[in-house]
């Protein structure tokens, strides 16, 4: 029987560069996009907070949009967003891909 | 003297858990982790165990902790931690560290109510400067949704499955945060990412306390709820409205309710739009929601009986 020998110089027991995952983006598994409908915002925030994949983009307090990169598509924002007088700032509609 | 938690000053803040993460979308474990890490202000050394949250957030090479943070064994997360915090306190003393730090444990369910448990009551026993967070998503989730010690009664689990045999699970949950509070340890709460402020100042509240720490916190998990993606926070919303999931904290043996909701849904409205509770809708099946219904009143009455709610909000 032929012993099988596993080369273990590639193997790294520890990551060094914090925060890597970067790199892998997890946009590509969405099939519904969010769409924000600023009018209706209020800035709670609560998309920000709420968001899983840390995809809405806050700048200076404001919604910003989001970021498609890593967006997945999960819909939270948009069920959880109160929106103004009962209409909603974010809304999931299906994404057309080339 | 903790930081802030309004939402608008938390959105200044760096957000420990990187993009590219692989939770399932809508993952209720990343959201979480996110909360618990903006409420903390010190640097953070974290661990999780064998879990969803440690096999996503740590691929190959890639790493979505923006803080140390160690990937232990299924059963001795909290024995690693406890291993670093005592190597903290000796360098401490021999003067070549001066920096305070929050020692935290992220864990699944599996990892904490069954397989981690005996490291974890162990570290709380001896005593460590540390805070344990369960992310409760009540079953084995990253191996194919197999029932944990913390599966509800009558959740149908792929080791548990509804049908002729069984009506899915066929015993009662773990209450791991009862057990936890057994060990007489300062400081034990469950929260509930639906109610991110109370959550968000019980960590707050526990790190300011030192010695060992405990809090549950209820992580849906669509994927083995068979509820829909988006629904994270709606479901763990209705968990606590429900008292399916209580707000409650106990510190140094005092117990105080955290949340009393304003109307008290019945249970099947929490179980209703999970798949795993559907079978429990069929008449013959009737008697396992009842029964379920009986034992939360009853634990909802004891839980207000032992600790007046001082603050309503939310
Ligand atoms: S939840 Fe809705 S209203 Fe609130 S900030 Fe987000 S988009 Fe605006
Ligand atoms: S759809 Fe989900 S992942 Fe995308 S921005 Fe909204 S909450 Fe975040």
């Amino acid at each position: 029987m032929k012993t099988k020998i596993i080369d273990r110089s590639n193997c790294r027991p520890v990551i060094t560069q914090a925060g890597n995952s970067v790199a892998l983006k997890t946009g590509s598994w969405r099939s519904l996009e969010p769409v924000l409908l600023k009018e209706n915002c209020t800035n709670c925030l609560l998309c920000w907070l709420y968001c899983p994949d840390m995809s809405v983009i806050v700048r200076d307090g404001k919604v910003e949009g989001f970021d498609m990169d890593y967006c997945k598509g999960c819909g939270i924002c948009a069920l959880e967003c109160p929106g103004k007088k009962g209409q909603k700032a974010i809304r999931m509609r299906k994404e057309e891909k080339e | 003297m903790s930081s802030s938690l309004k939402i608008k000053e938390l959105s200044k803040k760096e957000i420990l858990l990187a993009q590219g993460h692989r939770m399932c979308q809508g993952c209720g474990a990343s959201i979480v982790v996110k909360m618990v890490m903006l409420a903390i202000d010190k640097p953070i050394v974290a661990c999780s165990p064998t879990g969803c949250l440690e096999v996503t957030t740590c691929i190959s090479d890639y790493t979505s902790w923006k803080i140390p943070w160690i990937h232990s064994a299924f059963e001795n997360a909290a024995a690693t931690m406890a291993g670093v915090e005592t190597m903290y306190r000796s360098l401490k003393k021999q003067g070549k560290i001066s920096e305070d730090m929050s020692f935290v444990v992220f864990a699944g369910d599996g990892g904490t109510y069954d397989i981690g448990f005996q490291s974890l009551s162990g570290a709380l026993e001896r005593g460590h400067d540390m805070l344990y967070i369960c992310y409760d998503n009540g079953a084995y989730m990253n191996t194919g949704i197999q029932r944990s010690g913390a599966t509800p009664f009558g959740a149908s689990t792929t080791t548990s499955p509804a049908g002729s045999a069984v009506p899915g699970k066929i015993h009662q949950r773990k209450d791991i945060t009862r057990i936890m509070a057994a060990h007489n340890i300062p400081y034990v709460a469950q929260a509930s990412p639906s109610h991110h402020l109370d959550l968000m100042r019980k960590i707050q509240k526990a790190l300011s306390i030192e010695g060992p720490k405990y809090i549950n916190i209820l992580s849906p998990c669509h994927r083995g709820w068979r509820s829909k993606p988006d629904d994270a926070i709606a479901l763990s919303r209705l968990a606590v409205n429900t008292s399916f999931w209580p707000l409650f904290e106990i510190e140094n043996g005092k117990t105080r309710v955290t949340y009393i909701p304003k109307d008290k849904r019945p249970l099947r409205e929490f179980l209703r739009p999970q798949g795993r509770f559907a079978h429990l809708f069929q008449p013959e099946n009737e008697w396992i929601i009842e029964k379920s219904q009986a034992k939360i009143d009853a634990d909802w009455s004891a839980l207000l009986a032992e600790g007046a709610c001082e603050a309503i909000e939310e």
